[in-house]
């Protein structure tokens, strides 16, 4: 019986799940990713954090959970920097992932909890994946065979990510689903900005991004803005942030808003995210000044109701069907 | 030009001398009460931490009181704080104010702009590099007497036979050395001080509890943000060591544990540096376990990342050592009654479980 490895189901599983996935698989591993989130999922989650923590790292402990009596190895990989800006790194949550998750769940299978510094240099990605090869006693051929194969996934992922799919549409793709059927007549642009794990997380956003394609929006996320532009984006802010994915909602957010390719801007941020207080103020700062794209920010947090969440949406979007002279 | 600094701790009465002695006017933010945080908050997003809405309402402040440029300190994260300049330029425009800010980043990371940045403050003032140096050795010199002043406060205070006396006496001594002005005058002013504050009647039969204090630097070093945690643990009977004082790195040998051994200490729980003082709350309490303190106290303020973390650690650092940990977040809307409840409950707690282990030693017992 081949050796199986947790994946879970959040935080950067919607940024990189393709590259190790296969990676893993091509070391010849059955990979086991945990269930979409669900209300036990996070309940049991919240049990096990820290009571300050954000819904994301309280879901993630929820994903481990769900895994934790299932597989061989859990793999939590501590998120250092995934490029070469050089001031630029994770959420220190991301840094202490690992040794977050041991001291609050006891009985754990063990964790990979390599660490993924990528601005060391080019061949460092190669490097963690020796040494995670190396660790399952596999060749050297069988690594770099498992290596290019990920990285064929990734780059899978990336294209179809600029036919303006989301992730989750990408991976279902990626899973050998349908590429879905575009809605022709929708009026509205919305970019809905935000972590990709607070976006794309039906759950715990009671998903929004269906609920605005219901009513005729067109929904564009920071993924779906090509790579060099967002990183164009960077020289129009004094000081880069020092949060990989809060620079790409920030870019992502001044590329909607210089290009005024949207109607709305909609920022979906945790309760307690640290990072995003900052994203949040700078982005309403920028749109304030601009004056042209009304922005509006959503918190979402373990309690948060639908109907409540509803009403705020269908008040924005009637304003800017106002706003636009449609009907 | 009207410059003006952040409030934390004592440290404005050395930065005020400093100003001056750059040959501008000093513009010395008010002590943050009710009116600083009522600022800050009305203008800060809701979930900054309180030291970016504290520090926000008493650069307002200071604006009110004609303050034409503010110096910060920067930072290279991933604590929220090394992007406070930015954020708080960026309100502060959209307020409608001019001031500017201007963020000291480290000079390790571009030492090009560290100088560009002073000469741009020392050269309107007509003050030489030369001038610059010895101004700052001085301001130095009597940041640290400051801190001396303050350390021996919190020894004192737990033994001091008349409640709140400690803390007038503390009082005086940041008049003193305020007023000293050469070297020599500063470092009078701090023997003068250290006898004024050994003088103080004390019983010095008291059992005392010791209890360090970790956390993020400015709640820690703030008593307006942390509700004056220290002065009343201290009249609790309980002699504090805080991890942390703006004069830390030249004070190594004197008690003080220095960063290498600090992050040497939390190395078996975390070898990663997550921000902030995250990885020192983690050390200093292992340090303060192995030391034989009681318990040891954690501050920060609501949201901040580093501590979330490091608290979810401290639990395994607890569970080894034994360690009684009490983790309090700090927010606009922390009270200061239901602090000395959970304050009083610890100490409680602490004090039993002293007994319990001087009870066992008497009775030959080993726990």
């Amino acid at each position: 019986m081949s050796v199986k490895i947790g994946i879970p189901r959040a935080l950067t599983y919607y940024a990189y799940y393709p590259v190790w996935k296969e990676f893993f698989e091509g070391l010849g591993m059955e990979t086991v990713l945990s269930r979409p989130t669900t209300k036990k999922i996070l309940d049991n989650g919240v049990k096990e954090t820290v009571t300050d923590a954000c819904v994301p790292i309280k879901l993630f402990h929820g994903h481990v959970l769900d895994l934790k009596d299932r597989v061989d190895y859990i793999f939590a990989p501590r998120f250092v920097s995934v490029n070469n800006e050089k001031t630029v790194t994770f959420c220190p949550k991301f840094l202490g992932l690992p040794n977050m998750i041991r001291s609050s769940i006891s009985g754990l299978p063990p964790l990979i909890d390599i660490r993924i510094d990528l601005k060391k240099g080019r061949t460092e990605l190669f490097k963690i994946c020796y040494r995670l090869g190396r660790q399952f006693d596999a060749d050297l051929l069988t690594i770099i065979k498992a290596y290019m194969r990920g990285l064929k996934a990734q780059a899978r992922y990336q294209m179809l990510l600029n036919q303006q799919l989301t992730p989750v549409e990408v991976l279902n793709i990626m899973e050998g689903g349908e590429q879905p059927v575009q809605n022709t007549k929708e009026s509205l642009k919305f970019a809905v900005l935000g972590f990709p794990y607070t976006v794309y997380d039906k759950f715990v956003n009671v998903d929004i991004i269906n609920k605005l394609h219901k009513l005729g929006i067109r929904v564009l996320t920071a993924e779906m803005v090509p790579p060099k532009q967002l990183l164009s984006q960077a020289k129009k802010v004094p000081k880069n942030l020092f949060w990989n994915f809060s620079n790409q909602v920030l870019r992502a957010a001044l590329y909607y808003l210089d290009n005024a390719k949207v109607d709305g801007i909609i920022h979906i941020t945790a309760f307690g995210c640290g990072p995003d207080a900052m994203v949040d103020k700078m982005i309403e700062l920028e749109a304030k000044q601009r004056g042209k794209i009304p922005f509006m920010s959503i918190t979402v947090d373990e309690h948060t109701g639908e109907a409540g969440l509803m009403t705020r949406i269908e008040a924005f979007v009637d304003m800017m069907v106002l706003r636009r002279g449609l009907s | 030009m009207k410059i003006s600094f952040p409030y934390m701790g004592t440290s404005h009465i050395a930065f005020k001398m400093l100003v001056k002695d750059l040959g501008h006017e000093p513009v010395v933010p008010p002590k943050p009460s009710k009116k600083t945080l009522t600022y800050g908050t009305q203008n800060s997003p809701e979930f900054a931490c309180l030291p970016f809405k504290i520090l926000l309402g008493s650069y307002l402040e200071a604006i009110e009181q004609g303050a034409e440029l503010i110096i910060t300190s920067g930072g290279a994260g991933p604590c929220r704080a090394g992007y406070y300049g930015v954020l708080h330029q960026k309100i502060l425009q959209d307020l409608g104010h001019d001031t500017k800010i201007t963020v000291m980043e480290s000079p390790y990371r571009d030492i090009i702009d560290f100088l560009g940045k002073i000469r741009s403050v020392i050269k309107p003032g007509g003050v030489s590099w030369w001038t610059f140096i010895r101004v700052f050795k001085k301001a130095w010199e009597k940041l640290k007497a400051l801190d001396d002043a303050e350390i021996l406060s919190h020894e004192i205070r737990p033994f001091e036979i008349s409640r709140g006396e400690t803390t007038k006496v503390f009082k005086k001594c940041l008049d003193i050395i305020d007023e000293a002005y050469t070297l020599k005058e500063i470092q009078e002013a701090a023997e003068v001080t250290k006898k004024m504050l050994k003088s103080i009647h004390q019983d010095r039969s008291r059992r005392v509890l010791n209890v360090g204090i970790v956390g993020e630097i400015y709640v820690v070093l703030e008593p307006f943000a942390n509700l004056e945690i220290e002065t009343m643990l201290g009249e609790m009977g309980v002699q504090t060591h805080r991890s942390i004082y703006l004069s830390d790195w030249t004070r190594e040998n004197t008690g003080f544990e220095s960063k290498a051994n600090v992050i040497k200490a939390a190395s078996p729980y975390i070898d990663e540096l997550f921000g902030g003082h995250g990885i020192c709350s983690v050390g200093h309490t292992v340090l303060y376990s192995k030391k034989g303190f009681d318990g040891v106290v954690q501050l920060a303020p609501f949201t901040c990342i580093p501590e979330i973390v490091a608290k979810s650690i401290l639990t395994q650092v607890t569970h080894d050592y034994g360690i009684p940990v009490l983790t309090v977040f700090l927010d606009e809307q922390t009270g200061k009654a239901g602090l000395q409840t959970r304050l009083e409950a610890f100490v409680d707690l602490l004090g039993q479980k002293r007994d319990v282990i001087e009870g066992a030693a008497m009775e030959g017992i080993a726990i």
